[in-house]
């Protein structure tokens, strides 16, 4: 059995040590967990990896929840979520409390002028990878399009968006369900 | 109450968080910067670069900041900790009802709908930070060194996988040097 403390400490250092967030991570957990602790087979590991990705909130936590629950029950999953938040919460807490104090520095000004427009390609790239997949599928096409459009253009809030898809899709589901089970 | 309005956008971001990451910053965005004036786009921007640079996911990296901007260290906890809180309340659903029937079709249809979706919430984010605060000289003169910027970032990762930071780091230097 996983100690609470290596729990922890495993986590942490997942925490502190992914950047740019999310998938990324999930190799490092991984490593840690299947590869070299062996807590966990691979073949549990992904399985609650596609449950845990297809879940609403903040993906790292989410992971840090569920393999702590599968390793140590409700502690494991309070000490792994808890490990994987704290490096970014103290680290951000930490340039917070500075970049209040330069920012209004003109070489810091000048560096984010440049940086900005950089942000924006960056956030550009998986939009467009996501769009574009294994190739554009010109069926759906319209409805990245029309979502992005309305919430950009129109100032529709995204949260009205997500829940009349999720509406519209259960709906869909409702009706091709019947046709399966007939 | 303004703790009593970070727990509960944080929540609902927390909740509402489909497909992770870049498709939640629409949702912030459009809360944080649009709804509750917390931040202007600028501010935004900066956070969203200082989150590629920093570990953790920028979710998080958002609601640290966001909540200490609008009350301190103590708004800061606030905020974290009501975005954790749907996962963890999920997290008893699902132990109780997914795990015991993964192909669960409605589960599954709730994903074929939202997946699309999530292409164009991202698509609205990177299109709602194109603004003139974001793009300082932006147009058709000679001097639309933003543009630039954006179109060799973007060329840089999308066909070259060049590392984020690296990018971030450069665009810095860029704008040091022409601003």
């Amino acid at each position: 059995m996983v100690g609470l403390g290596k729990l922890f400490s495993i986590f942490l250092q997942i925490g502190a040590f992914t950047l740019g967030g999310g998938y990324a991570m999930l190799a490092m957990v991984e490593q840690a967990i299947v590869e070299k602790h062996k807590f966990m087979d691979k073949d549990d590991f992904w399985d609650l990896i596609a449950v845990v990705q297809t879940l609403p909130g903040v993906f790292a936590i989410n992971t840090a929840l569920y393999v702590g629950y599968k390793l140590r029950g409700k502690s494991g999953a309070l000490v792994a979520s808890l490990g994987a938040a704290l490096p970014s919460f103290v680290a951000i807490l930490l340039i917070a409390t500075f970049f209040a104090e330069i920012r209004d520095n003109s070489w810091v000004e000048r560096i984010f002028k440049g940086i900005r427009p950089c942000v924006v390609a960056l956030i550009l790239v998986p939009a467009i990878r996501l769009l574009v997949g294994e190739g554009i599928k010109w069926k759906i096409i319209w409805i990245p399009l029309l979502a992005g459009f309305l919430i950009w253009y129109l100032k529709v809030s995204p949260v009205i968006i997500i829940l009349i898809t999720a509406i519209l899709s259960l709906i869909y589901g409702f009706f091709t369900y019947k046709k399966i089970e007939k | 109450m303004v703790y009593l309005e970070l727990l509960y956008v944080f929540f609902k971001i927390g909740l509402l968080g489909f497909g992770g990451g870049y498709a939640m910053i629409s949702l912030i965005q459009f809360e944080v910067v649009d709804s509750f004036h917390w931040l202007t786009l600028q501010e935004f921007a900066d956070i969203l670069a200082i989150s590629q640079m920093t570990p953790g996911p920028i979710s998080i990296n958002t609601a640290t900041y966001v909540g200490y901007e609008v009350a301190g260290i103590t708004g800061s906890v606030v905020a974290t900790i009501a975005l954790c809180l749907p996962s963890v309340m999920l997290m008893v659903l699902v132990m109780l009802f997914l795990f015991k029937n993964k192909e669960n079709q409605w589960v599954q249809s709730l994903l074929k709908g939202l997946k699309p979706v999530m292409g164009g919430l991202i698509l609205a984010a990177a299109l709602l930070l194109m603004n003139k605060e974001n793009f300082v000289d932006a147009g058709w003169g000679a001097n639309n060194f933003s543009v630039i910027i954006c179109a060799v970032s973007f060329i840089a990762l999308y066909f070259f996988k060049i590392n984020p930071m690296i990018l971030i780091t450069l665009a810095g230097i860029c704008g040091a040097i022409i601003y």
